[in-house]
């Protein structure tokens, strides 16, 4: 069975179709780019799949393990493994990095029947995701991106993906505002987290990302429906001939 | 026949004249209302010294005189509190339920989310309890330990019995028996409540709990603390309880008085939690407290901290007279209201002497259609050379149909000293939910961390066994706020 499956996707904002159609399907194990210029939905679709508020899905399915996603609430989807890297991650002030992670731990054990991880089980836990993510174990005890740099907030994201171990791991532009040492780092903590039985969903507008994340699939989305798709070949022919000809296709 | 009818209707005579009403002094119950023989009665069951009665009797006398002047200026709004409606003394008891099992599964569902031990669920839902209590054994082997010390903590009707001299200088000192309606009320007819005194530099090894007295009688609505901490002492006194508690009474009208000598420090932490009244703010407690506390020595601290979630009605200033000089005073509040609860909360800082310091921090959660107000007073005396405070008030606001409100009042009346006063108002966002339930929480999960966040600088100065369960209150107080 595919892991996640979008078919035929509509939704739209305030009235407006934003996605005009969007079929996807991610295997385990996989990474799927989708590249695409500003404005053509390639956010509204990360929102969708989700399930945040003020998007309307009018036609289409997405089923999490052939289960029903847009039936579930955005915490249930959440529990079930799908999981939004996010592109503006939010500040939580005065709650703790360390706080933060360890909520949603346990909110995830509870839904799974398993008991809350003791404090110094947690505390050994972030030690090592942290070492292994190369970052300073200290992050954790400042509260949740609140005066990060860029890199800190993406390095946080990751951090949580980590953690909480999705099925289903959706990139909302995680190279925006990165430097290229932030980039690396970040790239090799998605890396680390490539398995045979979790997938990936990199959304990005460049080329540069996929340097460091070597997706599996590119898909190119214009005017909210996928106009083509290849290996991962047509995202250096995009980064040369620029997406002017699919908006062109598509209007 | 005749002469034995006439004996009785004469003695009748002499008792009514005495009390006012046909009772014995073993009775334990007074009938409704306020009167000059209630409050004989009360100081009489008390066996209280003839300088107390009159004490009560003049706050009494000026309480009738204020009949007019109740306090209006808050933010408050309910109906006029009939005061001859109410038992002064030994209100009657519920029955007690025989078992949990009778208790409003509502109610026990709360105790459980805030972690509290059976036996403890059974007091405080008044479930008769016939085991002898662990915590009871063990506050009196504690009590013990205090007393070897020097410690004196007990209920102030015992301390007015062991030691009236230290009750007869303290009390009232801080608070005088003409200092506003509420408190006059409370001097004429309070029933008990704690007194500590801490000896000349004891650092008192143990928080102070009004949980040790948890077995003791209930102190009624109209309770009396004094503290005293003798010169370089120091000591932390909790009050409250995190568990929502059963109360026939509807109106509190609380004072408390500390009193910190040279060098002492006095830390009072409140977690309020009493019955807020329905959805539709029916049938919750109006609590009208006055606290204060006096920085009488040099270099004496006193620090406020208060939880405020319960009640339907929160009139409360704890407040310090910072008095000796380079002494300290800090406030520390968060207060939540939900559904139709308003609160009208702050302090006042009062700086008298040289050097004198104080900071407030307050925190105030509205929802619902709940209205809640910080109202402050920083005033800076002609003598006050150098004094500071520093005032830091933000409100956050949980849907659309709730208010907060900030009513700062700054007088100067000393050129070097300086105030500083900082206040943001603002919501929980769309966004930040979003992000929490992304990360599969719950919504009032979310909304429960997003708050204590924004609580944290206030949660964090109280004592650990405090503080855990503060936090879990915060979340459980705001539950069915959104969404």
């Amino acid at each position: 069975m595919s892991l996640l499956e979008v078919k035929n996707l509509h939704a739209s904002v305030a009235g407006k179709e934003i996605l005009k159609g969007i079929t996807l399907t991610l295997e385990p194990g996989s990474v799927h780019a989708i590249m695409g210029p500003n404005g053509t939905g390639k956010s509204t679709l990360s929102n969708v799949i989700a399930g945040r508020e003020g998007y309307e899905v009018t036609k289409g399915e997405v089923l999490l393990d052939g289960k029903d996603v847009l039936a579930m609430e955005a915490d249930e989807r959440a529990r079930a493994g799908i999981f939004l890297a996010f592109q503006y991650p939010v500040e939580i002030p005065g709650v703790t990095t360390s706080a933060f992670l360890k909520t949603a731990l346990n909110a995830k054990r509870r839904a799974a029947g398993q008991p809350e991880i003791d404090a110094m089980e947690f505390l050994k836990l972030v030690k090592a995701k942290t070492a292994v993510l190369g970052m300073p174990y200290d992050m954790i005890k400042r509260a949740l991106n609140v005066g990060f740099s860029g890199g800190e907030k993406k390095r946080a994201e990751v951090l949580q993906m980590t953690m909480l171990e999705p099925r289903v791991a959706i990139l909302d532009e995680t190279d925006s505002g990165l430097d290229i040492d932030a980039l690396k780092v970040v790239s090799e903590g998605v890396n680390s987290l490539r398995s045979p039985d979790r997938a990936f969903l990199v959304i990005t507008h460049y080329q540069r990302l996929l340097d460091y994340i070597v997706p599996d699939y590119v898909h190119v989305l214009a005017n909210g429906r996928v106009v083509a798709s290849g290996g991962k070949e047509l995202a250096l022919q995009l980064e040369a001939e620029g997406y002017a000809k699919y908006l062109n296709t598509a209007a | 026949m005749v002469a034995t009818r006439e004996t009785a209707a004469a003695v009748r005579d002499v008792e009514q004249y005495k009390y006012g009403f046909v009772t014995d002094i073993e009775s334990d119950k007074a009938p409704k209302g306020l009167s000059e023989d209630i409050i004989r009665f009360i100081s009489a069951k008390k066996n209280e010294p003839e300088w107390m009665l009159e004490w009560r009797l003049k706050a009494y006398r000026y309480w009738l005189t204020l009949a007019d002047e109740e306090p209006t200026w808050a933010k408050l709004h309910f109906p006029k509190i009939d005061y001859q409606a109410s038992y002064y003394y030994a209100a009657p008891k519920r029955e007690k339920l025989a078992s949990l099992d009778e208790v409003d599964p509502k109610l026990l569902e709360t105790y459980k989310k805030l972690g509290i031990p059976l036996l403890e669920q059974q007091m405080l839902a008044g479930v008769a309890v016939d085991a002898v209590f662990d915590s009871v054994s063990v506050a009196t082997t504690y009590k013990k330990k205090l007393e070897e010390m020097g410690v004196i903590f007990m209920p102030i009707s015992e301390a007015l019995q062991k030691h009236p001299e230290l009750v007869k200088k303290y009390l009232g000192s801080v608070v005088p028996y003409s200092d506003n309606f509420y408190a006059t009320l409370n001097c004429a007819v309070f029933t008990d409540g704690s007194f500590v005194y801490i000896p000349k530099g004891l650092r008192c090894p143990m928080e102070l709990s009004t949980y040790f007295r948890i077995n003791e009688k209930n102190t009624g609505q109209f309770e009396r603390t004094l503290i005293i901490a003798d010169e370089g002492s120091y000591v932390s006194y909790l009050e409250g309880c995190t568990a929502p508690q059963r109360d026939e009474n509807q109106l509190h009208a609380a004072v408390v008085e500390l009193i910190a000598l040279d060098d002492a420090e006095i830390k009072y932490s409140t977690v309020q939690n009493w019955y807020p009244g329905d959805a539709d703010g029916k049938g919750g407690i109006f609590n009208f407290v006055t606290k204060r506390g006096a920085c009488r020595g040099k270099n004496s601290k006193i620090m406020w901290t208060q939880v405020e979630t319960g009640s339907s009605i929160t009139w409360k200033y704890p407040s310090c007279i910072l008095q000796g000089d380079n002494s300290v005073g800090e406030f520390y509040s968060v207060a939540i209201t939900n559904n139709r609860q308003q609160a009208d909360t702050g302090t006042k800082m009062i700086h008298l002497g040289k050097g004198t310091r104080s900071k407030i921090i307050s925190k105030g959660i509205s929802a619902g259609r709940a209205d809640n107000t910080y109202r402050g007073l920083v005033r800076m005396g002609p003598k006050a050379d150098g004094a500071r405070n520093y005032t830091q008030c933000d409100s956050l606001l949980i849907g659309d149909k709730c208010g907060a409100h900030t009513v700062p009042y700054i007088e100067s009346r000393n050129p070097t000293a300086t105030t500083e006063h900082e206040a943001t108002t603002s919501k929980i966002s769309d966004d930040q939910l979003f992000y929490c339930l992304q990360r599969g929480m719950k919504q009032e999960e979310a909304v429960s961390l997003i708050v204590n966040g924004f609580c944290k600088e206030v949660l964090q100065t109280l004592p650990m066994e405090f503080a855990v369960e503060a936090q879990k209150l915060v979340g459980i107080s705001l539950e069915g706020s959104v969404g």
